[in-house]
Formats: C-alpha cells, structure tokens, sequence
C-alpha cells in the first residue's frame, strides 16, 4: 500500500485563521445585525450633570412623539446591577432614582418604533436637577468636608486602608518589623508620586443588547457585545426572576473588548426589563459618545513608591501606598482590579520585604473596571519607573539595576511577598534576550552620538511579570474560575467542541481547532468550534484575564481526550484489536503497524451512534465534556525596549523603535500571538503618549469624543520587533500562559522612561504620563509665567 | 425605518454593488443606516458619531467617504461599492486575500472600513511605500492589531498586483 503524506501537526505553526473569510467579506453578525420582527430600540436619557438630586423628571413630551411605546424613569424600572466582588458596595440601579453621581448615568429609558425617534425622545426629557458640587480628585474627595457620594460610605472611602505584603497576613494585622529595617538599612531611598491615568477602552464596536422574551415560551433570549454570555445569563435570570434554564445568552460576533465587556451593564438589564414587561423585543445600541461616559473606564490610580536600596543596585524594600479613583459606583470588578496592582508589585524582583497599601475612593466619574491588563500594568508601571529612578540615582545602567534585583530562575515556583505563587520564569534569559536582539548597547552608542548632536533621544526598558489564566474558584466567588468544554464526534465523524471562552478577537475557532486537528489527527476543516452561546455552550465562564488558553483549552484538551478515548473503545470493538494498539492519523482509526486493518472517523461514529451490538461496559454516542479548575494562575514575563525622540523645538515625540521579548509559555499559534501583543503594544504606547481621560473641575468629561480623546493610529508607531523566549507553566497540560494582556505591561514605562532619559541634559527624574508636547516642551524651555508644572525634577 | 414624518419621505436612487436600489426615506436618514437596515448590507459599521473611526467606509463615485457623514439623499444617483461588492465571482480582492494571509485582523469590526481604504488607496498608488500606507488608512481606527499587520495586508495586496 502507497504510503499517505500524514497531516502535519498544526499546534505551533501560523495557521491562518478560520474566522476572517466572513470578517473580510462583510459577514459577520455583530449585535446591531440582530434583527427581529416586531423589533423596538431603547435610548437612554443620561445625566447631563455629575452630582445633583433629581427634583423631576418630565417624560410627557417624549411619551407624545408618534412612534413611542414606553417610557420608563427609575420610579418605574427598580430593577438593581449585579454585586460582583466581596467588597462593600453602595446599592446601584439600573436606572438612577432621587440623585445621580455621574455625567452618563442612566435616568431613564425610551422605547420607539424607530431608532432616530428613540433619540428624539430621549432627548426631550426633560429634568430638572438640584445640582450638588462634584466631586472628581481622589484625594481631595477623602477629606473632611468634601461632598459625599454615598451616605453608608463616609469620606468616600469604598476601600479604606487595606494592607498587604511582607509580615501582612489576608485579615490579619500588619507587621512592619521587615519592612521599616529594610529602609532603617539603606543607602539610597528613591520616592515618587506617579499618576497612572484614566482611560477609555473604546472597543471599536460599542456595546449593544438585543433582549427577546417570548411571553407564550416564558423564556428570554439576550444578545450582547460582551465577553462572559454565562455571567450575563446567570444576571438576567436573577433579575427578571426567570431561571437559568429560561435564559439564553448569546454574545455574536464581538467587535473588541479589552476588559470593559466583561461587566454586566444597566443596559443589558434594562433592556431584559423592558423586553419582559411589554413582550416585544428590544435593541439598544450604544453610540460613541454614549460609550465615552457609559463604559467603565480602565487604570485610575496615584501611586506614592518610595525604593529602600543600597549603593550596589540591590533593593531592599518598596512601599507603595495606592490611592484608587473608581468613579461613582462598584461595577462588576471595580474594587478587585487595584488589588491586583498590589498583588504584581513583587513585578520581577526578589525583593526582601514589600508594602502596599491601597485605598479605594468614590469619585462623580465614570467606574472603573477591568481595562486590558486590569491593576498589573499599574504595578509594573510604578515598580519600573522606580529601578529607573534608582538606576539614575545610582548612574547604573536601567538593565544592570534590574538584573541586580531579578528573582533567579533556580527559586521557582517563587512565592512573592504579595503571596502569589509565580509558576515558572527565567527572566534573565528574557532580560539578555532583549538586550541582544534589540542590540542594546548599539542603540546606547546611537542615544549619545544623537545627544551629542543635540538631539533629544532617549532609552527605555522595562521588564514585566502578570498574573493570567484567571482562576481558581476561590479568587472568583461570584462565577467561579474554571472553564469547560464539549467534544463530539458527530454521527458522520466531524468534530464539534464548544467553548465557555468567547471570543473578541482572539482566534479561538483557529487555535482551538488546531489543538482538536493535532489531538485526532483529522483536517481543521472538520472541526467547528462553538462558543458564544449559552443554548449551545451548557457551561462557561467567560473572557479575560488572558484566560482563553490556559484555562479554556485546557478544559477542550481535557474534553478531548475523553471523546477520544471512548472512541478508541467503539474503534477498538470493530477493529478487533486493543484501543491501545490504535492510531488516530489522517481522519482514520487503524491498528498500529497494519494501516490496512483501519476506519474513517465517519465509520467509528456510525457504529457509536447505531451500535450493533452495544460492546460492553460502553454508552452509545460520542460526546464528552469536561471541566478544567486550574489550581494556579499563569504568569507570563517579558521585557521591552524602546527608543524615543522629542523635538526641542515642539515638545512633540516620536517614536523610533520598540522592540519586545515575551514569554508566554508554549505557543498554539504564532501569527496569533504576534497579533495579541502588537495590540497591546498599541495600547500601552497610547497611554504612555496620547490617551487620557480627562475630567474638569464640574465632573464633565472634556475627552467625551473621538475627536478629542486620542486613540493610536497607524501613523503613530513604527514597526514592532518581537522575540520570544519558551518557559512553560506546568499549571497546565499545555504549558500555556496567556498573552492577550502582555503587550500593554512592558511598554507604558518604557515609553516614559525613554522620554525621561530624552530629557536627561533637564534634570527630571519622572514624567507623569501622558508624554503632551506641551508638556514635554515646558521641560524643555522651563516654567513660563502663570503656567503649570511641567514635571517633577 | 418606521415612517415618523410620512409627509417628508423622498425617494432615493442608487447603484450599490453594481444593482440599482430605490427607496422611500427619510431626508435625514444617514447613509450607513439606509445601507445597513434597508438594504441589509451590514459590513459597514457605526464605530463613532464623529466621522473618527472610519469603520463605516465605503467608495462613493470612486472616492472613499464615511457613510455615518453622508444622507441617503445625498447619495441619490451615486455609484455605490460597499465591502459586500469587493471580491468578485466568489474570488477574493487581493486586500482581503492580505488581511487573510498577513492576520490583518482580530475582532474584524473595523475591516470593513479599513478594507475599503485600502482598496482605494492601491487605486490612487499601487505601489505605495510603509509610510504611504500608513498615512493612507490614517483615517480608520483599528483598536486591536496595532496596524503592523494591517500594513502587512496592504502591502501583500501591493506586491500581488
């Protein structure tokens, strides 16, 4: 017999993905392409004002227009958002009743005929407000005197003072014996107030719901631009009273999420509300402007670092004291992302002894939640601008310091003093890698033949660890932290597998086939990938925290390995032979040595499905599921290096070269992975230079558009060089880490740090972000009279 | 769209992916909106209500336009390719096969639009240089790749001609 080329192995390799072909032809269905007979559109009155007591509402010039159903105020629509941490949370409804604290709020809800008559009506509500001061600095907002958001939550304290790291046990009392010697002991202390700003995610599709209940079926289906369908499903049920089995969540083709679809929003609620209680079905679909101020926003935090270190480079002790701004309510994750700052500000370092603490504040702004990378580019952000200030103290170079400091690849798995367990790392290895693949000395040859020459070029590089593959279960007592999946062979031997994961962009249909393709040993193009709805997809959890890899193909590997298993056993009955001596190649089944003696996959699934006779001990069918509860997060490392040039004259910079060397683990899909970090890249080089979410004195927010919130575009980055070095996590059969989040660690204080070194011949230590002309230029040609601060020397 | 204003609907008439279509709208009905929900093309997107984000290009009489800055009316007796008519006979346009090839997109909501200028900047310049490429889709808005593969896409599409 002619011997058949086998199908190579896909796992590793740049499969093109299996999603584009209707992406790139216009044909994907995103929520605002669900359409349904009957359909009514929703359109919010928000807040025009950020803190006032609501005298009246007037609704009867909306309630007029010829093509309104319904108009609903707070009075009418008590329905409450989702409590998603263990923290204390101030009540928050789905539509405001009595006061609003932030510009955006929901204050009540039109439904139209037609989406433009829902936007008249809306904005002929009228209301009347009793307008209350705003209250927008967080340290302003935790003294005495100052206005306050919520009654229950005095000073405005949502958090109050919480502790943790060396000598401070969860609950307990801290003991700062370790670290008061560490700063009794050192030689040379750095300290720094650093503001990591606010950001708007700004997915490029903004959020939208479709909500269906069928009064004859008593059940509701939701369509919804989110990343968890199976948490959203679990907060309609609850809401509406309907069980889980009565709801089903669908999240189509999702246009983006970057952290800030994975909160369950007033207006998924209220559409779910409104559907149930009229029986029709509803759309709302966010536009930007709304997106601006009704999105959770990302970051928001003032880090105080102070670095206790000794001549030699070595450091023996940090504090950093966090002040949180989270905006006017906890959202789903609102209070749980700044303890993850606190818990990565171990960063890369074996330092002796750590402490943070971390206050969390209501302010009349937008909440905050989970924006890509969600607390750990935050820590790495402090910690980095901190060896880079040691370094400059101690005139070291910015790579030496941190190669000083770095946790050795021989102590993991390393327990931090924040009590995580880092899985595995060589972040040396990284460090070398980076300086030798973006020629490191070369580029310090090239910044001071520039300098020189009078140029403003500057260096920067930074290192960075976070926590991904998000799990376990006791970190997340609201949803739990697995993941789960289902394999079947169907009856003419395709494959199809769900997954909890649902994508925004990720390539999950790709990777995922790829690892079924390798583990069968069939074509890619007989597998399809399920996910995204939780009438198809029984059990999930959802996106984020880079999980999609190491949790949810885990839990598919899992999945898989048990449908194949009993598919050996069906193979084994009609071959005759032990399901050990089997091989799975080329869409077939055949005995080890003897490939004549085989069956198609369509052959063994026939049998499986119309067993003739039963064999023993077996169920007919072939369709297994399997849950996957990682008992570790992942912890991906890397190191960014980036060069940068400000023009004397304007202030303005310019980007030369970024250059990044990632560990993420094992790889599915290299194309894939590139894709992940040049997007975080994107977004940790924007906040750095162009993006920042800015409020005024009243609580408006003055950055509400596009038009004057910046976000990258192609014109303001040069070329990314990537490099990666392979350290597996044995969290995981896959050897996974996760790499969605990665690219925006590293490059946010290599960016500053290389303006920061742009600017030596000035004498500043620190630049807060972002990089503004104007303010880089104020550096340049000193303080004018009357104008602000430029940065701090 | 439901008829608010019955008394000022006026017709409009256009050739969108080679096929005249007629309709009765609205003077404010926006172009992307007659597009999308009455002829049910809805490969553009609305990504801003600012003309920024360019998720909703499309080629207008030969030249891109943002279709969310344009009325229907206003489209009236235009030629109209939208991402729906760019490959033809089932064969992909040599930017789509690059956005294919290169992974020039993630969540895909802005590859409409980004494709749509990428097919008429190669018009104007089939051989345009990585900055020309760049400036060239200056005015779409991709939140998720970064635009390196992007430009790779285009520049696949450029070598291919």
């Amino acid at each position: 017999m002619a011997t058949v080329p086998v199908l190579p192995k896909l796992v590793g390799e740049r499969v093109k993905r299996r999603e584009d072909p209707r992406l790139i032809q216009g044909r994907g269905t995103y929520v605002d392409d669900v359409k349904i007979a009957g359909l009514q559109h929703l359109a919010f009155k928000r807040s025009d004002v950020a803190h006032a007591r609501i005298r009246a509402i007037d609704t009867s010039a909306a309630e007029a227009m010829e093509g309104v159903e319904a108009v609903f105020t707070g009075a009418q629509m008590t329905e409450m958002l989702p409590k998603g941490t263990a923290f204390p949370s101030p009540s928050n409804r789905a539509i405001a009743v009595d006061t609003v604290r932030y510009v955006g709020e929901p204050l009540a809800v039109v439904v139209a005929s037609d989406r433009y008559v829902a936007r008249d009506a809306a904005d002929a509500i009228v209301v009347d407000y009793d307008v209350l001061p705003a209250v927008v600095d967080p340290e302003r907002a935790m003294e005495d005197g100052v206005p306050q958001l919520h009654a229950e939550f005095p000073n405005n304290l949502a958090v109050k003072l919480m502790p943790s790291g060396t000598g401070a046990p969860p609950g307990g009392t801290p003991d700062d014996t370790a670290i008061d010697k560490a700063f009794a002991a050192a030689e040379v202390v750095v300290k720094q107030r650093m503001v990591n700003h606010r950001l708007v995610p700004n997915a490029i599709e903004p959020r939208g719901v479709v909500a269906h209940f069928e009064p004859g079926k008593g059940s509701m289906t939701i369509w919804s631009s989110t990343q968890n369908p199976h948490t959203l499903r679990m907060t309609i049920s609850a809401l509406t009273g309907l069980g889980q089995d009565q709801v089903r969540a669908i999240a189509p083709e999702v246009g983006g999420g970057f952290g800030a679809k994975i909160n369950i929003y007033p207006e998924e609620c209220v559409a779910a509300a409104v559907s149930k209680r009229l029986g029709m079905p509803v759309k709302w679909i966010e536009d930007r402007s709304e997106a601006f101020v009704a999105t959770t926003h990302g970051r928001g935090i003032i880090g105080y670092l102070e670095m206790a270190a000794r001549r030699d480079g070595k450091v023996l002790g940090v504090r950093l004291r966090l002040v949180a701004d989270i905006g006017a309510y906890n959202m789903l994750g609102t209070s749980v992302i700044p303890t993850l700052t606190m818990l990565m500000a171990n960063a890369t370092y074996d330092f002796p002894a750590i402490r943070t603490t971390l206050t969390e504040v209501f302010t009349n702004k937008t909440p905050t939640d989970a924006y890509r990378g969600a607390g750990r580019p935050e820590a790495t952000y402090f910690i980095e601008r901190g060896m880079d200030m040691l370094a400059r103290e101690l005139k070291m170079d910015p790579a030496e310091v941190r190669r000083k400091n770095l946790i050795p690849k021989d102590k993991f798995p390393f327990h931090t003093q924040m009590g995580a367990v880092y899985d595995s790392g060589d972040y040396e290895k990284a460090l070398d890698a980076a300086l030798a693949f973006a020629n490191w000395k070369g580029l310090q040859a090239e910044r001071d033949k520039a300098k020189a020459e009078g140029r403003l070029v500057g260096l920067g590089l930074a290192m960075y660890v976070e926590v991904c593959g998000v799990g376990p279960s006791w970190l997340m007592p609201g949803t739990g932290g697995w993941e789960h999946s289902q394999v079947t062979v169907e009856r003419d031997g395709r494959i199809s597998a769900t997954t909890g994961v649902s994508p925004q962009g990720q390539g999950n249909e790709t990777t995922f086939g790829q690892m079924l393709a390798d583990q069968f040993g069939v074509p890619i193009e007989h597998i399809t990938i399920l996910h995204g709805d939780t009438g198809i997809v029984k059990q999930g959890i959802g996106t984020f925290g880079s999980r999609s890899q190491a949790v949810g193909g885990t839990a598919l590997h899992m999945a898989g390995t048990k449908a194949k298993a009993k598919m050996a056993r069906f193979a084994a009955a009609l071959l005759e032979a032990h399901e050990d001596d089997l091989v799975f190649e080329n869409g077939r089944i055949s005995v080890k040595g003897a490939p004549a003696r085989g069956k198609s996959f369509a052959e063994v699934a026939w049998f499986a499905y119309i067993p003739t006779p039963l064999p023993q001990g077996l169920e007919p069918g072939l369709s297994e599921s399997a849950f996957f509860e990682p008992t570790n997060n992942t912890y991906p490392f890397g190191c960014v290096i980036c060069m940068l040039e400000i023009d004397r004259e304007t202030g303005e910079p310019k980007l030369l070269k970024v250059a990044a060397v990632d560990d993420a683990g094992n790889l599915i899909n290299p194309m894939i992975v590139e894709g992940q970090i040049h997007g975080g890249l994107a977004q940790g080089i924007g906040q750095a230079m162009i993006e920042e979410a800015v409020y005024g004195e009243d609580g408006q927010l003055l950055t509400g558009s596009l038009m004057d919130y910046a976000l990258p575009r192609a014109t303001d980055f040069p070329r990314f060089e990537l490099e990666s070095t392979v350290t597996p996590t044995p969290v995981n059969p896959l050897g996974a880490k996760g790499v969605g989040e990665a690219g925006t660690m590293g490059s946010t204080p290599a960016v500053v740090a290389a303006a920061v070194d742009a600017l030596s011949e000035f004498g500043v230590a620190h630049i807060d972000m972002m990089l503004r002309p104007e303010k880089l230029w104020r550096i340049i040609h000193g303080p004018r009279q009357g104008s602000g601060q430029g940065g701090q020397a | 769209m439901a008829a608010a204003d019955e008394g000022r609907m006026v017709q409009v008439s256009m050739k969108v992916n080679g096929k005249v279509r007629k309709a009765q709208v609205e003077p404010r009905l926006l172009l992307v909106h007659f597009l999308r929900e009455h002829l049910l093309l809805t490969g553009a997107h609305v990504g801003c209500d600012t003309s920024q984000c360019g998720a909703c290009t499309i080629v207008l009489d030969g030249r891109t336009v943002k279709s969310c800055t344009v009325f229907a009316v206003q489209a009236s007796g235009s030629e109209i390719t939208t991402i729906e008519g760019v490959a033809k006979d089932g064969q992909l346009h040599p930017v789509q096969e690059g956005f294919w090839e290169e992974h020039g997109l993630q969540c895909g909501y802005c590859t409409p639009g980004m494709i749509m200028s990428a097919v008429a900047l190669l018009t104007d310049n089939p051989k345009p240089t990585e900055q020309q490429i760049r400036e060239g889709i200056a005015g779409n808005i991709c939140r998720c790749t970064g635009y390196q593969h992007i430009v790779n896409a285009i520049q696949y599409a450029a070598n291919k001609r």
